[in-house]
């Protein structure tokens, strides 16, 4: 009984007492809210999640981090599905990160300055050389790009398991790293390249709304609403995954491939789905980004971006969709807020010659060592769901069938 | 015997291996071996321990693919057949050293078994159109019923499967395998690790499943009480190879196979 999957050991002595006390209330708790408490909880922080920027200036330091916060949840969200669901350990998911980030360039800029193509585009977009898509049509792009590439990444993969697979998907992250290095050199015809390497896309079309105001860098609220309208979606997607067909299916090869397959599960197809849908939500939030930062830099492209929001998932609890948003959050915050703005002078006032920022990686080391000491399973573990007990047919119900089969 | 057989080579075959032969390396796991499980029947594979009989199992649910020979299910060639194409077919099985879904509770590695017979893709999982809860709904009640019918206490449904007791553990597995509906179902060792009284419980429940469930079974077992009692056929593999074929009783009574067990006797 003590295999440990389901967690360590309650603790002895007084915290152990203390933990089952906290428990028993929780489930007290839990018992006697009404059960449209989980989606009035949810409304609730969604409309706190729209009104959040009101509260801050256009400019604010804090709404930045949280909006490029949300960013990363969706992309920890898309890497939740395949680590943590699929059980396939993707160390290149920087990769899609990169391909989002380029549709957003070469679909949303006068980089292909031979293109003439403009379609659903207003403002000085619509007048400019190069390609110019509707935002919304990128996000498109950019998923079908992605899921391709995912795909691709997948497959040689299929037959590996475990580290080899993160070795594999590693360089991948790094070919593709390196292309959009080199894409200076890769000719697309009429003088025109792949990418513009080190010295950055620019000029990226700002995505345009009507409605909810000019997408400027000098107003956050847009940007804001249009990554969170974003997180929900990728965030209900993966709820509903979660509690799919499909999803038992990654979590059933995740556990036990030969068994898996025995049951009747495509391993190629479900596989590659997994790899498909997580590379997706990379490159939507590359997409994002791309349009955010407003310039496609190869330099972004790095593999600590792929370790970054993996350590996500793990701080947050592998699996764990509540636990890969909070990790996501959590860790965004600490690189984007904590560290720079926050803390940053620190050292300073200890007489010492440097920012905390230039220890950001330091930090991050000790923060995941802590974890991994303290609380293995991830901050927001995947409970296992006690649904089937709870919404039970009558037990006398199931009796009647057994003779009747 | 108290049931009565259905007759034992007359039957059409449902699931038929011609001269299968399996290499690994330089090793010869299985031998040229030519067996048919007939329609409705309960059929034994027998053997000391690395006889082949695991790897013969493994090749008719297309975990492994035959060096040479042919597999057939019903009239259709499965050789190279995926393990899932043959499951949903309906070929299920258990395994020898349980492998259920750990982390999972016993009612979802059911619904896992079910997963050949719905048809909820991508698209139908994120919009979750009307025909998709249903079809949700039905797999839990369905998992439900195969739960109770397996003998599973109400209880422990909802229960983790590593959580479970040994003997739950092994009725689970054989819900998992009777929810994607198979026509033959193979057990590998089903009575492993259990008391006499629980293997008798499993040999009568066998020729239920058989009866009610219109199933073919095929398992493989070593105790020997549970082989002459529940099988109409008995198929003896011995270093590959097939040494013996037939009723149980004049299996029993074959030299080759006194000799393959108990070691020559000069």
């Amino acid at each position: 009984m003590t295999s440990g999957v389901s967690g360590p050991n309650p603790p002895a002595g007084n915290v152990g007492e203390l933990v089952a006390q906290l428990r028993e209330w929780r489930a007290a708790i839990e018992s006697r809210l009404p059960p449209w408490s989980g989606r009035a909880l949810a409304a609730a922080l969604i409309i706190g999640g729209i009104l959040l920027p009101l509260f801050f200036t256009q400019t604010s330091g804090f709404l930045e981090a949280t909006l490029i916060a949300l960013a990363y949840v969706v992309m920890a969200l898309g890497l939740n599905i395949v680590v943590g669901f699929a059980g396939l350990l993707d160390l290149g998911y920087v990769a899609f990160y990169a391909l989002g980030a380029y549709s957003m360039g070469w679909f949303g800029s006068d980089f292909f300055f031979k293109e003439h193509v403009h379609v659903l585009v207003s403002g000085i977009a619509a007048h400019e050389i190069g390609i110019h898509l509707n935002f919304i049509l990128i996000l498109v792009c950019a998923v079908i790009i992605c899921a391709a590439a995912g795909a691709l990444i997948g497959l040689p993969t299929l037959r590996l398991r475990g580290d080899y697979i993160a070795i594999v998907t590693l360089a991948f992250g790094e070919i593709i790293g390196t292309l959009a290095e080199n894409g200076t050199s890769i000719h697309v015809g009429g003088g025109q390249t792949l990418t513009a390497g080190n010295l950055g896309i620019t000029a990226i079309d700002a995505p345009y709304f009507p409605g909810i105001g000019i997408f400027n860098s000098l107003k956050l609220r847009p940007w804001y609403w249009l990554i969170l309208a974003i997180m929900l979606v990728v965030l209900f997607i993966n709820l509903r995954l979660r509690d799919s067909r499909l999803g038992r299916a990654w979590v059933a090869l995740r556990e036990d491939e030969v068994a898996a397959v025995s049951m009747g599960i495509p391993l190629v197809r479900t596989k590659l789905k997994a790899y498909a849908i997580g590379a997706a939500f990379g490159g939507v939030a590359g997409v994002f980004l791309g349009a955010y930062y407003t310039v496609i830099d190869a330099d972004y492209f790095a593999f600590t971006f792929s370790i970054f929001v993996l350590s996500m998932i793990i701080v947050g609890g592998l699996g764990s969709i509540w636990g890969a948003v909070l990790g996501a959050l959590l860790l965004s915050y600490i690189n984007y807020y904590l560290i720079p703005d926050v803390f940053n002078s620190i050292p300073h006032t200890f007489g010492l010659n440097f920012n905390l920022s230039q220890l950001s990686f330091g930090i991050f080391g000790f923060l995941l060592v802590l974890v991994m000491i303290l609380r293995p399973q991830g901050l927001f573990p995947e409970r296992r769901r006690k649904l089937e007990l709870t919404e039970a047919i009558a037990s006398d119900d199931a009796q009647l069938v057994e003779g009747g089969l | 015997m108290t049931i009565e057989a259905p007759a034992g080579t007359s039957a059409p075959p449902v699931l038929q291996a011609d001269h299968v032969t399996k290499e690994f390396g330089g090793l010869v796991a299985v031998n040229d071996v030519s067996f048919a499980v007939p329609r409705l029947s309960i059929v034994s594979l027998i053997g000391p321990n690395g006889a082949g009989k695991t790897t013969l199992f493994n090749m008719l649910t297309g975990l492994y693919k035959p060096t040479s020979g042919r597999i057939l299910f019903g009239e259709r060639d499965v050789t190279r057949a995926r393990p899932d194409v043959i499951t949903s077919l309906g070929v299920a099985r258990t395994f020898q050293n349980i492998r259920l879904f750990g982390a999972m509770s016993a009612l979802e590695n059911v619904m896992i078994g079910r997963h050949s017979r719905m048809r909820a893709g991508l698209f139908g999982s994120i919009f979750r159109p009307p025909w998709v809860r249903r079809e949700e709904r039905d797999v839990r009640v369905r998992a439900r019923e195969l739960l109770a019918y397996v003998g599973l206490r109400q209880e422990v449904f909802g229960q983790l499967a590593i959580h479970l007791s040994y003997g739950d553990q092994r009725r689970v597995e054989i819900a998992r395998a009777l929810a994607s509906d198979p026509t033959v179902l193979l057990l590998d060792e089903p009575t492993a690790g259990m008391n006499p009284q629980e293997s008798l419980a499993l040999t009568d429940f066998m020729r239920k499943l058989r009866d009610e469930l219109k199933l073919t079974i095929l398992l493989i077992e070593h105790d020997m009480k549970v082989v002459m009692d529940v099988s109409e056929r008995v198929t003896v593999l011995d270093h590959g190879e097939k040494i013996a074929e037939g009723p149980p009783a004049q299996v029993r009574a074959e030299p080759r196979v006194i000799e393959a067990y108990l070691g020559k006797q000069d």
